[in-house]
């Protein structure tokens, strides 16, 4: 809880920051918020957490761990954006205030125990992104993708909403565990407004996370908002997404797998293949980095579909390393985008002649995302596929290794425009504290995919 | 002492190779490579022949998820190992001509690969296995991708697809072993002992078949294979032909056929078939190859297809000449791809249309191919005669129509071999050859080892027989009690 206060009162501070024209405050100010914030999360690690505000919150391991990599990967997106918000106008501290007011929504979704909460945080994270995706207000794509995104975004928490009261309306509760039980209680007959309160749920869901078919706002958006924001929305917002998701399947509808397994079954194929299939075809680093990520939601779906003790622990492990290796595939495209003008798989030709470290820790990122051995985005598909194949679903494993062939074209295309390709450019500069998260973050894919039981265990 | 240091000397000499600047790089890498290839000569000589497990080391990794750090040698990976060990300091002398941009970044690759194929040929762990099998591909496409020739970004992609797509299988059939084991583990003793039912160990025999046969590989799933050793620079080709493939021959033996001897045995004529296929199917492509290095691709592939045939037929004699022929097969390759790459850099043609006449102006060379010829069309007293002699009475001992269109392969490689000879070496010097000029020291010593070897071997194959005869008895009398248990109770 100390943590969600901390990330509430600190946006205030900085607008109170902006307010006096403490510019040069604005970022330091940030990150040592963020810092506590973290250090409090971790303080919480194994306390034996109950549900606490009569059942509203419940910050257990799980809630910790996906709060700490969300922390954590708010505060590398950040330290990226050193002179990055400036372009764009002199409004910083607000910026950064609306960043850190959708990170309290993602607390709040991430430990939620109540609907009521889940619905609250994934509001207060939406509305902040609605603003986000626009700042870039005299760009015309950055205006098409907030209003997009604020049309769909809204229509979709219709939906949600909708389920959540019909799931009231058969169960009289908000809470998750009520829920289940009255799930267990009621193994005939279950109330019809019971099932479709799930089926609207899984669909709201699915828009906030970028499943398939209920991804057409992806690449739009993706593509349209400043790349920062692109790169936060990508990573935090799609883990605390699959949290919030597998919180609610594997707490209050685990005894109804029967009843919504095939419908995700069905969502997890179509996204995968959507995702990969589009991404094949993009010319653009940024467009494909949106449909992969849409694969990625594919895989990440696994964990629900595959409803073990050990999901928990496979989405964490898996979002980790999908997070860390996009915030190096956006930080290095910001770059790139700043020096050469565009984000078109060219600009990327002779990258490492240009600049070797860049194209190194580009390199890792892709192999990351691409699975890879020795890197963390092998180990989470590891444990998204034996998880699978725990529960048998053999045939859903045969189609994830097709698609992470597929996958192996796209990101390549990439590796090779870097090391295999020349073109006449000159020589990209790179700061300091992009090479300190740069670094950090490939040498972090690299650390969790040798030893990745200094993360997962067991949350 | 134990075999990691095998492992993990090379991996450390690649990170030290990225810090150096200049042309030292070079001898830097040669010496990293002979230190390791003493250690491989001081673990041969402590080696003891019997079926144990030996210099082995046993520590947790991933504990939680039964993932040990679990390698050793034994009689069935000392040939790969030491083949490993011997062709790596030869393949970086074999570039001493060339002049790499980016030498560092170049040696330190082959040595990290390295560090992958002696991950794979040691581990005695699946999850350890599979991620060797992966470390070892990445640095093979850099080399291939960055310093090789027009085609390169096309082709390599091509032959990483192809790979990475078969090793997924494989981990699916890994994946599924581990979650029968009772305390789930990766140990492959522990795959060992599962008693699968012969529907499952079928499907686990096609997942490790897949990836094995790309890697090998086996008709019809080598179309990656020409392009790319045609494409790669030198070194790249030999470490593909050399060692790399070795990785799916052996990756049989350990894995696939021990694993699910009922699902092998269910399905063994099919792959044999194929590979007797490939056999044939490649030396008349050969026959008509005007790129020497291509033709050299192809005829890999034929050597390549007896390896397995023989292997698969599962008895001791194809199984033993399987062991030798992966030896002889690694020597003969590089030593070919050799003579090409000699030939390529001072003519700037591969073409053997345009060659003739190289015995006058390179007398040593000529000699040395000639050996090199000798022994890969399994002359008598040359090396290849042993293990393709065993091959072969391994397969028309499983079948005799199978022996002997397998034994097409001696009579349709000879004639292939000994006209590349002739086109290349015989004949009259024309305006072009009259310019080549003899081998110089650091090509004479690769050509000198690599007959040396074929020869000696030739001659006295028995020390290096003697290595495998109890490993290799041991796991096929293993296998050979299982399928008569399993076809006892059906």
């Amino acid at each position: 809880m100390t943590t969600l206060i901390i990330i509430a009162i600190l946006p205030i501070v900085l607008l109170y920051l902006g307010l006096f024209k403490a510019h040069k405050l604005l970022l330091p100010v940030t990150i040592a918020g963020l810092l506590l914030a973290l250090g409090s999360a971790i303080w919480q690690w194994n306390n034996g957490a109950v549900p606490i505000y009569h059942d509203m919150m419940l910050f257990d391991n799980f809630s910790v761990a996906f709060s700490a990599t969300a922390i954590v990967s708010t505060l590398l997106i950040l330290m990226l954006s050193k002179g990055y918000f400036e372009r764009i106008s002199n409004n910083v501290a607000e910026y950064l205030a609306i960043i850190l007011f959708s990170l309290a929504g993602i607390i709040v979704m991430v430990s939620y125990y109540n609907l009521s909460m889940l619905f609250i945080g994934i509001e207060i994270m939406s509305v902040s992104l609605y603003i986000l995706a626009g700042i870039d207000k005299k760009n015309f794509a950055s205006n098409e993708a907030s209003l997009k995104y604020f049309l769909m975004g809204a229509f979709s928490t219709g939906f949600l909403l909708f389920g959540i009261t019909l799931i009231y309306g058969a169960t009289g509760s908000f809470n998750l565990e009520a829920i289940r039980d009255w799930a267990i209680a009621h193994p005939r007959g279950i109330n019809p407004l019971f099932h479709t309160g799930i089926i609207l749920m899984i669909i709201g869901l699915c828009f906030k996370v970028g499943a398939a078919p209920f991804h057409f706002w992806t690449p739009d958006v993706y593509e349209g908002s400043p790349t920062l924001i692109t790169a936060y929305m990508s990573t935090v917002v799609k883990m605390a997404g699959f949290a919030a998701f597998l919180r609610l399947f594997s707490v209050s509808f685990g005894p109804l797998a029967d009843f919504w397994m095939p419908t995700l079954l069905v969502i997890t194929i179509v996204t995968l293949f959507v995702g990969n299939l589009t991404a094949l075809y993009q010319h653009s680093f940024k467009r494909m980095l949106a449909f992969s990520s849409i694969s990625h939601a594919g895989y990440l779906m696994f964990a629900i579909v595959a409803l073990s003790a050990g999901s928990g622990n496979a989405i964490f492990m898996y979002a980790t390393a999908y997070c860390i290796a996009s915030v190096i595939a956006f930080g290095v495209l910001i770059l790139v985008q700043q020096q050469l003008g565009g984000d078109h798989f060219e600009c990327f030709n002779g990258l490492s002649k240009r600049n070797p470290f860049l194209a190194a820790v580009l390199t890792i990122a892709m192999l990351s995302l691409a699975g890879i051995p020795l890197t963390a985005g092998f180990m989470g598909k590891f444990l998204m596929f034996t998880g699978a194949l725990a529960r048998f679903q053999v045939w859903l494993v045969v189609i994830a290794v097709i698609n992470a062939i597929i996958s192996i074209y796209y990101y390549f295309k990439v590796i090779i425009a870097m090391y295999f390709r020349t073109a006449e450019h000159d020589e990209l500069t790179v700061p300091g504290y992009y090479q300190f998260v740069l670094g950090v973050s490939a040498l972090a894919t690299l650390i969790i995919g040798i030893f990745p039981a200094l993360i997962s265990n067991r949350i | 002492m134990t075999v990691s240091i095998l492992i993990f000397l090379p991996l450390l000499a690649a990170l030290a190779l990225l810090f150096i600047k200049g042309e030292a790089v070079k001898n830097i890498a040669l010496l990293f490579s002979l230190v390791e290839l003493a250690l491989g000569i001081y673990f041969l000589t402590q080696y003891k022949a019997d079926a144990s497990l030996q210099f082995d080391v046993d520590i947790p990794w991933i504990a939680k998820m039964g993932i040990y750090f679990k390698v050793a040698l034994d009689g069935i990976n000392i040939i790969p190992v030491i083949l490993t060990v011997l062709l790596v300091p030869l393949i970086i002398l074999t570039t001493f001509k060339h002049q790499y941009e980016k030498p560092s970044a170049f040696y330190a690759l082959i040595l990290f690969m390295q560090f992958g194929l002696m991950l794979v040929f040691t581990a005695l762990d699946g999850f350890l296995f599979y991620i060797g099998w992966e470390v070892a591909l990445i640095p093979i496409y850099f080399i291939c991708g960055m310093w090789g020739g027009e085609n390169r970004v096309k082709v390599t992609l091509k032959f990483f697809i192809y790979t990475f797509a078969g090793s997924l299988f494989m981990l699916m059939s890994i994946i599924y072993l581990y979650l029968q084991t009772p305390d789930r583990t990766f140990d492959i003793f522990e795959f060992y002992a599962l008693k699968l039912n012969p529907l499952q160990q079928s499907w686990i025999f096609a997942g490790f078949l897949i990836a094995f046969a790309i890697k090998m590989p086996i008709f019809p799933l080598h179309t990656w294979q020409p392009d790319t050793y045609t494409e790669a620079p030198a070194a790249g080709t030999m470490l593909l032909s050399g060692i790399m493939l070795k990785m799916g021959i052996y990756g049989a033996i350990r894995w696939m056929i021990p694993i699910a001897p009922v699902g092998f045995f269910e399905w063994q004529n099919n792959p044999l078939w194929l590979a007797i296929a490939g056999i044939v199917y490649a030396s008349i492509i050969a026959f008509r190859q005007k790129d020497g290095k291509r033709l050299i691709a192809y005829s890999s592939i034929a050597h390549v297809g007896l390896i397995a045939a023989g292997l698969l037929a599962w008895n001791i004699q194809g199984l033993q000449g399987a062991m030798i022929q992966m030896f002889n097969h690694g020597l003969e390759v590089v030593g070919m791809f050799l003579i090409f790459d000699i030939i390529e850099r001072q003519l700037k043609t591969r073409d053997v249309t345009q060659l003739g006449g190289l015995a006058k102006v390179a007398p040593q060379m000529s000699i040395a191919f000639l050996i090199i010829v000798l022994g890969s069309v399994a002359l008598p007293l040359t090396n290849s005669f042993i293990g393709e002699f065993l091959l072969l009475n391994g397969v028309y001992r499983y079948n005799m129509w199978m022996g002997i269109v397998a034994g097409l392969t001696i009579i349709l490689g000879a004639v292939y071999m000994l006209r590349l000879y002739k086109n290349v070496m015989q004949g009259e010097t024309n305006s072009l050859t009259a310019t080549f000029t003899d081998i110089t020291i650091s090509e004479k010593v690769v050509l000198g080892v690599v007959c040396l070897f074929i020869i000696v071997v030739g001659v006295y194959p028995q020390p290096v027989m003697h290595l495998t005869e109890a490993a290799v008895t041991n796991l096929m009398n293993s296998v050979n009690v299982k399928i008569a248990d399993a076809l006892l109770h059906r």
